[in-house]
């Protein structure tokens, strides 16, 4: 008898898992729904980010009625894990299987360079809403994919820049996650302090997973104006702890993710630090206040910069949709619809994308101060405008390599 | 009917089913996850070479794997080998040169000692892959690589490649399966239940082992050339230390020491990581579930309950047949 139960058990088991294929099929055959294939970490080590993903979207859908540009919508999500293999394994699932009509996401930078050829090759749209690797809109673009969030390198130029003019640092050493997104955020700014005409005199890059910092921060020159880094998550609320622990004096400059609202408040050794990104909570703006107010009515918490980002993301599917008509079929073409987009009251402020796919957008110098309980990201001055290739020539800039470890080299390293 | 032929019925029908699933309209996300159990199954299959029948835990299987893969990557991009053949021998090459370093330096030590140097030498491959951007890509890893025509054959389709995996497994499954019922494979049993007697015998047990672990590393390389081809991206996550828990849960999921359970294992991990994960974001609590059942109630694997419930099953018709007259 127990064996037939279990029998009856495995049968059941087996029809439910048909019906759900059944059921995508059903939805395929309603007329007009737009298919979003949401690709994002669920689970895995970027999951606290990738809920803020998740929020941004869910909070743009809800504030417009579940339609973006006049359809009708539905959300298939796959969780990326944030690992490149099960990426791949997913937009399979959601190109082959569910028949999206667009992929969004992913978070992570690996995951977004892994699935370029197959969108490629499958021709399908995809918006990047977070993914901030330069080259996806610098040395190889894809014509199948708008990225609507930044560069890892845009903060960071300007970031080089206030620091040499405004703050008057001479002398700064770096720190930083030791792999590409740590590397182009330091790009950025050791090619525009250096050519202001500062002195970066030491580098030390740490590795990905790291709990312990002092070995680190330990190798941190003393004799410099101030510290560079570049952190995000756990690493950053950890990293400034210790580097605060450390009785280190020096002041912190870091690109924004450091202080990201995500991980803010957990970090209250950041009272002080300037940092540079596209866009701060605490932006004073009709479209921010009214943004900032509805999201944390809605989950309890302000937005981070993965919110926004993916919020506006969704905004420039909601106007490339309306500007197409509901025509998604061509890729290129809703990609290019996409691109002209011009939203002039998204949260971050102004925005629009350069002939590459990269918004060009207000850049924040934001200092780290205590308002009430709360730590705020509090802009204190604003690049408009900024570019991924700051005041640079394309062209030339281009010609570059990709920033990394070593390039550009640091002046006085060793010196 | 004697065991053997009731096996290889049994082996006849799964061959005769995997070959006409794709026929069937089964979609292609399937069939494309069923590729990777095939290209999972092979490494899980090398790895159970050095678990179960030689006796070495090793945790650098997922480098082996992670080197055949960017032969692939590497050779295609900077290189230009693209050829079928000369790329799965290259992977194979590669791979089994690094487990021949790897062994000098893991093979001074047994047990626990083996074990620590294997996930010491995967970290330090993996560290490569990782830091040494100008050739790995980085984080980013590479893409942009097509998969060779076998042949006539173009299989740039799923379905194409599905034919291409299945076969690499059932050649893998049959030279493993000859190599362990070979005397060497009698050997390295040896070498795993009594070393000492083994050497007491006048057998170089460090050679044999040496030498298992370069027959492994061939399999697991062959298996990461064609996961490369699979995924047309290589990403250190391929060789992390993860990656070797994996395969080396996949293992223990489909019965150390069985070679064909291996493909049970990798059958229940790719399907149920990617299935339940779009159901729950609790799945991989699941999953630790499934494997902590296996280990507690199947310890010999998944495929240890087939017999067991087959045994139960005609217990229980033969217990019928007495009654009945």
């Amino acid at each position: 008898m127990t064996n037939v139960k279990r029998l009856a058990a495995i049968a059941a088991a087996a029809f439910a898992l048909g019906s759900v294929g059944a059921q995508t099929h059903d939805a395929r055959a309603q007329a007009k729904t737009f298919k979003i294939g949401f690709l994002y970490p669920v689970t895995g080590v970027f999951a606290a980010p990738g809920k803020y993903m998740q929020e941004g979207l869910e909070l743009y859908l809800k504030e417009h009625n579940n339609t973006l540009g006049g359809m009708k919508v539905e959300v298939d999500v796959a969780d990326d894990q944030g690992n490149p293999s099960v990426g791949l394994t997913q937009i399979r699932k959601l190109v082959e299987q569910d028949h999206v009509d667009v992929v969004f996401g992913p978070l992570s930078a690996a995951v977004g360079s892994a699935i370029v050829p197959y969108i490629e090759q499958h021709k399908v749209a995809a918006v990047y809403p977070i993914v901030s690797s330069d080259d996806i809109t610098q040395r190889t673009p894809s014509d199948y994919i708008v990225r609507t969030e930044w560069t890892s390198s845009q903060p960071t130029h300007v970031l080089g820049d206030y620091a040499y003019k405004t703050l008057k640092y001479r002398k700064v050493a770096t720190i930083a996650y030791d792999f590409s997104f740590g590397w182009e955020s330091l790009g950025g700014f050791v090619d525009t302090f250096q050519r202001d005409g500062g002195k970066v005199t030491k580098q030390v890059w740490t590795p990905l997973v790291t709990s312990d910092y002092s070995p680190f921060l330990s190798a941190l020159p003393r004799d410099v104006d101030a510290v560079m880094c570049s952190y995000s998550g756990a690493a950053a609320v950890n990293f400034v702890k210790q580097y605060k622990a450390f009785g280190l004096k020096m002041p912190l400059i870091c690109q924004g993710n450091t202080t990201d609202e995500s991980t803010l408040q957990d970090t209250p050794d950041a009272a002080g630090m300037v940092t540079a990104l596209q866009y701060t909570a605490a932006l004073k703006s009709p479209a921010n206040d009214k943004f900032v107010a509805a999201y944390t009515k809605a989950y309890g918490h302000e937005p981070s910069y993965y919110a926004e980002g993916t919020y506006v993301g969704a905004q420039y599917l909601d106007r490339g949709l309306a500007a197409v008509k509901g025509n998604s079929g061509d890729a290129v073409a809703f990609v290019k619809a996409m691109r002209a987009v011009r939203i002039t009251d998204a949260p971050r402020g102004p925005v629009h994308l350069d002939d590459r796919g990269n918004p060009v957008q207000n850049i924040y110098i934001r200092r780290v101060e205590k308002q009430g309980s709360q730590l705020q990201n509090v802009v204190v001055q604003t690049y408009p405008n900024v570019s991924q290739f700051w005041t640079y020539n394309p062209a030339e800039y281009l010609k570059q390599p990709v920033y990394d470890r070593t390039h550009p080299a640091c002046n006085a390293c060793g010196g | 009917m004697s065991v053997r032929t009731r096996w290889a019925i049994a082996a006849a029908t799964g061959l005769i089913v995997a070959l006409l699933l794709p026929r069937l309209g089964v979609p292609t996300f399937y069939i494309s996850l069923l590729t990777q159990t095939w290209i999972f199954a092979i490494v899980a299959m090398s790895l159970d070479l050095l678990v179960g029948f030689t006796g070495l835990v090793n945790f650098s299987q997922a480098a082996l794997f992670g080197v055949g893969a960017y032969t692939v990557a590497i050779g295609a991009t900077r290189f230009h080998i693209t050829g079928f053949a000369e790329v799965i021998v290259l992977g194979i090459v590669a791979a089994v040169l690094t487990a021949a370093l790897f062994g000098l330096v893991a093979l001074r030590s047994e047990g626990v000692g083996f074990i620590i140097m294997t996930i010491a030498l995967n970290e330090i491959v993996w560290g490569l892959a990782y830091q040494w951007v100008s050739v790995s890509g980085g984080d980013n890893g590479i893409t942009g690589i097509v998969r060779p025509h076998v042949g006539p054959f173009d299989v740039s389709a799923n379905t194409g490649y599905y034919y291409v995996c299945l076969a690499f497994f059932v050649l893998a499954l049959a030279l493993l399966l000859i190599v362990v019922r070979s005397p060497f494979g009698l050997v390295l049993k040896g070498v795993r239940e009594t070393p000492r007697r083994m050497l007491a015998l006048g057998y170089n047990v460090w050679l044999y082992r040496y030498l298992a672990l370069m027959l492994s590393a061939g399999f697991a390389g062959m298996a990461g050339v064609l996961f490369a081809w699979y995924n047309q991206f290589v990403g250190p996550v391929t060789l992390s230390l993860d990656q070797t828990t994996q395969i080396l849960i996949m293992v223990i999921l489909g019965g150390i020491g069985t070679l064909y359970g291996q493909l049970f294992g990798a059958f229940v991990v790719v399907f149920l990581s990617n299935e339940l994960s779009a159901v729950t974001q609790r799945w991989e609590m699941i999953l630790g579930l499934v494997y902590f059942a296996v280990v507690m109630y199947a310890p010999g694997g998944l495929v240890a309950l087939v017999p067991r419930l087959w045994a139960r099953l005609r217990g229980r018709r033969a217990a019928l047949a007495t009654e009945e007259p």
